[in-house]
This record gives C-alpha cells, structure tokens and sequence, in this order.
C-alpha cells in the first residue's frame, strides 16, 4: 500500500536528492543574504569544514577506516589551490578541480597503504602523515613559502554573478558573500554527489565491508579496491574543503594544518554521528560557532585571551569522550532513537 | 666520520626514549588491546607539573618524583573514568576517546601552563664528553638517559618475571576471563597496567624535556615515534619495543643530520609503512598460530 505523503515525492533517488539541495540552495541565500558580513565569513569557514567532514563521514562512517590525516589532505588541496591561483591565468573553479583531483591521487597512495591496516594501525599511520605533511612545506620553502606559508588572491566575482545576484537580491555582493557563495555550492555539490553514492551500490558494500569483512570477501567483494575507493572519495572531499579554505583564509601556511584541525574534523564527525551527513554539517557547525562563544565565556571567566583561545579544543576532546562513552551514535543517533521510540508509543498505544 | 658517530650517539639517547615511549604504549596495548593515543599528552601534562614545582623552588628530582607520582595517579584515573567503558568494545570507540583525551590534556595544559615555549632544566651537564681532542654527542645527561631507561625496563622485567603481582598482571593480559575465575581482580590490574604505563611515559616525557624547549605540542611527533617503534617491535613484546625504539632513534637521527629534520616525521611514515606492508605484525613477532 501507498502512503499518502510519498506521493508528493518523487520517487526517483537522485531527483529526491536534487529536490533537497535545490531547497538548501534557497536557504543558503536567504541566509547569506540577511546575515553580516561576520557571519558570512564564518558561513564560508563552516562550508569548509563541512566538505571535509562529509567526505570524512563517508570513510568513517561508511567504511569504518579511521582518518586522523584529513588536515593533511585539505593541506594538499589547499597548497595546490595556492601554486595554481599565483598566476592569475587558473580561472579558480578549475584551480579547485585540479586541486581535487592531486588530494585524490595523493588519496589513493594512502588508501593503498591504509587499506592493510585496521583500527588503532591505521589512526596511527595517518597520524603520522598529519604531524608529519606541514613539515613537506618547510622543507620545500622556496616552492612552498615556508613557515610563512603561501598568499593565495582569493577569485573576484565574475560580471555576470555580480549582475544575477543584484539582480535577485539588489544588494552589493561583499567579498566574504562570494567566497561563502562559493564554498556553500561546492558543498551542496559535495553532498548531492555523496549522497546519491551512499545510497548507491557503493555505499551498500562500504557498509558491507565495514560489518563483516569475511562476509564482504565471501559475496566476491575485493575489499582492498573498495577501501581505496572510498579512500579516494573522501580524499578528493578533503581536497575540495583545502581548497576553499585557501581562497577563505587567504593563506596556505603550515600553522593553519596542525594535528588539532585533524581531530576537529573528527571531532565535528563523531559529534553529529558517524555516517550522516547531516550529521557531518551539525559538526561543522559546531566547529565554527561553539569556539567564540566559549572563549567569550573564558574572557568573561577572567581568563587571557590566549586561555580562553585554547577553551575550545578543550570542549572538543571533552565532548568527543562524552559522546564516545554516553552516546556513540552521535547527535544523528540520539535524534533517530527518540524518533523512533516516538512511533513505537505512538503505535502502541 | 665524526658526524656519523655522533649521530650514531645522538640516535641512541634518543632512541632510549622513545624505546621508554614504546613501551608505555605496550605496556596498555597487551592488557587492553587499545592504543593510548593520550600517551604524549599525559607525559606532557606531568612535565609541566615537574617544571611548575622546580620553578617555584623545589629541586629537579623533587619535580621529577613528582612527575612519575602524578603519572601513576594519571593513568589510574584516566583507565578506570574514562577508558573502563569503551574497553572490550569497537576498536573505533577506543581510539576516539584516547584521541579526545590527547585533545583535551594539551588544550588544558595550555591554559594552565601557558601556551608558550619554556625551558626546561637538565639535572646533569649538556656539554659533550671529550675523546682524544674532539668532543662527541654524548653528554652526561645522555648516560642519565640510557641508565634510567635501562633501570625501568630492570624493574618492569622483575616485576613481571619474578612477582606475584607481575604474574596476575600477565594472566589478565593473556586471558581476562579464566583470570577472573581464578580469583584474579582483573579490573584492578588493568588499572594498574595503565597507571604504570603512565609512568614510564611520564619518564620519557621528563626525558626528552630535559635540556630543552617545552610547550603543550611537545610530544606529539614523540607519539608518532614511539607509535611507529612499538609496531616495528610488534606491538606484543616489550623486548621488540625497546628494540625497536632504538632502531628509529637511529634511523630518525640519520634522517634529521643528513636529510634535514622537517623529513622526521615523514622519514618515520615510511617507516611505519614499509614495516607494516611486509611484516605487518611487527620484525620481532613470532609466528602466532590462529586457530580455527
């Protein structure tokens, strides 16, 4: 029997998906629009994160192979993004593609390795790559800038965007509107193209691998290939995410890709639950919004700014703890676990 | 010829610590199967407490007692609050919460101890000895090193070898539930396991801070070495850990003096790599039978 309400929905995968992102796109405008020029920066700092974390998700969640290396990723995506935009002759959509598509190679040499490895072996080897990637731009400082790291132009708006945009929204179009512009639409992207393959065959077996690999083997699924894949995936996710962030920030430099930005994204994936996208933006969020207001709280707590600075990773590796002991399925598992004892008392009854 | 030998020496005083390192890591690894990615950040949070204590009066090995006590009491907490929970559970859970705890001490550490750099004292000379006429790599503090981490590898043998209490630690390591019915508290050596553990990190953090520069990031390539030395040993062996801590001390400093130390980390990378797509289970495992 049909229910009513999926009448209204097509029933197509791929067009209910688009319907989504297309209804986002309403919403990113209508917020970039009425928001300030503060909160679209942090807007465009946010659809970084979230690139990162959704293609994070995927590998995590999905797949089950941990990644304390996807800082060092993003650094890859974020330098290619910076030698290519130098010249001013990359128009910087392509700059971003290419830089996807070096992270993703650069993805299939780690997955290669990381698909023998499991757990604790492979969040140590990928740790190593996080400590030990930024150190690649120091020694390579006359390509790579050094400690001081690269300047990146970040893109002007074309005429014909500029023109569209005061055509629907007859305001001016601030710099940090069009980054966060550009970030919010690679990230709908992002999430339309993720979504349609977490749904596909591909995220099926992903899953598969991930719960049993002996099962996985024996149904003829060749689980070295399928872990390089959604290596590779996440990889050029993470690529894409540097690659906004150095338009965004301005700067590729090695301080700006420590361990800690590794174990943020990790942090914004496990705090919205492992293996939702969803859950991947409410971490994202989480990422850009929670810090100011605790080291607001810490100033006003009498602590310096330096202090108060360092509150907010502080609440992430408490947070992570407490999610991890009390609630493992993040905040997307807490909400689908009252979702669901709500219909179960509501049929009951 | 001279620069070898002394990067031979350097190689060696650090390869002691982080053999010491590496042991912390399986020390907690044989009794619960977990990874303690914290490791480094308890150590430095100990040696930030030595040095708060030596600074405000109180002598080196005043502080460095101090250190080792506050790792114990450390470990302790932190195996039976916060790791108890996600023992025995998805390997995933486990490396998360340690990883949130890494998180967490070196953000606290910083707001407690500040987030700059500071000198950390060295209670014996860091001047090189002199052979003949040239003066070499290897200091007074050096021998320090290697004497104190060959006395805690001594103590932690006769401990295991010898006592009652090594025998129940390494019964409930081997298997938890005949332990159990056998009358042993395996929860208790768990903890224990842990908090020694912590304070043979706490010594390797002490270690590598003396002489030098400490801030609240310290430790973390120190992570990655000891990480990559406990696998090269296995990750089962003790002996293999100290082992292989001496051989990245070496290969470490071979790439620092003639490579350029921005290719540590990576050099230790590969390392790790190379190790565990050809002998994933470590160059000092024996063959493990796996019975079907």
């Amino acid at each position: 029997m049909r229910t009513l309400p999926r009448r209204f929905v097509p029933r197509s995968l791929l067009l209910r998906n688009l319907l989504g992102v297309l209804a986002g796109l309403v919403v990113v405008v209508l917020v970039l629009e009425t928001t300030s020029p503060f909160r679209n920066s942090q807007l465009a700092t946010m659809s970084y994160y979230a690139i990162a974390a959704a293609g994070l998700t995927v590998l995590t969640g999905l797949n089950g192979q941990i990644s304390l290396g996807h800082g060092a990723l993003m650094a890859v995506g974020a330098y290619t993004t910076a030698l290519l935009l130098e010249g001013d002759a990359v128009p910087f959509s392509l700059a971003m593609l290419v830089a996807a598509a070096v992270t993703a190679l650069v993805g299939i040499l780690v997955g290669a390795a990381a698909s023998r490895l499991h757990g604790p072996y492979l969040a140590g080897a990928t740790l190593a790559l996080a400590v030990g990637v930024p150190g690649l731009a120091i020694y390579f400082d006359g390509l790579l800038g050094g400690e001081q790291g690269l300047s990146v132009r970040s893109p002007r708006p074309p005429d014909w965007f500029a023109d569209a945009h005061y055509f629907v929204t007859a305001g001016d179009l601030s710099s940090a509107k069009y980054l966060a512009y550009i970030g919010w639409l690679t990230l709908l992207l992002v999430i339309l193209l993720l979504a349609n393959l977490m749904a596909s065959r591909f995220g099926r077996v992903w899953r598969a691998v991930r719960d049993d690999e002996v099962a996985a083997e024996l149904a003829g699924l060749r689980l070295g290939r399928l872990r390089v894949l959604a290596f590779v995936v996440s990889a050029a996710c993470a690529g894409l995410a540097g690659a906004v962030l150095a338009m965004v920030v301005r700067l590729a430099a090695p301080s700006g890709f420590t361990i800690v930005l590794s174990l943020s994204l990790l942090t914004a994936v496990v705090v919205g639950g492992l293996g939702s996208i969803a859950g991947a933006l409410l971490g994202s969020a989480l990422l850009v919004f929670l810090p100011p207001a605790v080291t607001n709280l810490g100033t006003g707590a009498g602590l310096t700014g330096v202090q108060a600075a360092q509150l907010a990773p502080l609440v992430y590796g408490v947070v992570l703890v407490v999610v991890m002991l009390l609630a493992p399925g993040g905040a997307m598992g807490l909400l689908r676990r009252f979702w669901r004892r709500g219909i179960n008392q509501g049929g009951s009854r | 010829m001279q620069q070898f030998v002394n990067f031979t020496l350097g190689g060696l005083s650090q390869g002691a610590i982080y053999a010491a390192f590496a042991l912390a890591l399986v020390l907690i690894w044989r009794a619960t199967r977990i990874i303690n990615f914290a490791q480094g950040a308890m150590a430095m949070f100990t040696t930030y407490l030595a040095l708060t204590l030596i600074e405000s009066g109180l002598s080196y090995w005043a502080g460095f007692a101090a250190a080792l006590a506050g790792g114990l009491v450390l470990g302790a907490l932190v195996e039976r609050v916060v790791m108890r929970p996600v023992e025995g559970g998805p390997e995933l859970n486990a490396v998360i919460v340690t990883l949130g705890l890494f998180v967490a001490f070196q953000a606290l550490a910083a707001i407690l101890f500040g987030a700059t750099f500071q000198s950390f004292p060295a209670p014996f000379g860091l001047r090189g000895f002199t052979v003949g006429e040239m003066t070499i790599a290897f200091t007074p503090f050096s021998v320090f090193v290697i004497a104190s981490v060959v006395v805690v590898m001594l103590a932690l043998t006769a401990l295991f070898r010898f006592t009652d209490l090594g025998l129940r630690m390494r019964a409930s390591a081997f298997s938890q539930e005949v332990s159990r019915l056998l009358g042993v508290r395996v929860g208790r050596m768990l903890t224990l396991g842990w908090a020694l553990a912590a304070v043979v990190g706490s010594l390797a953090g002490l270690l590598i801070a003396g002489g030098n520069l400490v801030h609240p990031a310290y430790m973390d390539a120190v992570i990655v070495y000891g990480f990559v030395a406990a696998v090269l040993g296995g990750l089962e062996s003790p002996g293999g850990a100290v082992a292989g801590g001496l051989i990245i001390g070496l290969a470490l400093s071979y790439v620092s003096g003639y490579l350029g130390s921005e290719l540590v980390t990576l050099a230790a990378l590969a390392i790790l790599v190379a190790v565990l797509l050809v002998r994933p289970r470590g160059l000092f495992s024996r063959v493990a039978a796996r019975r079907v």
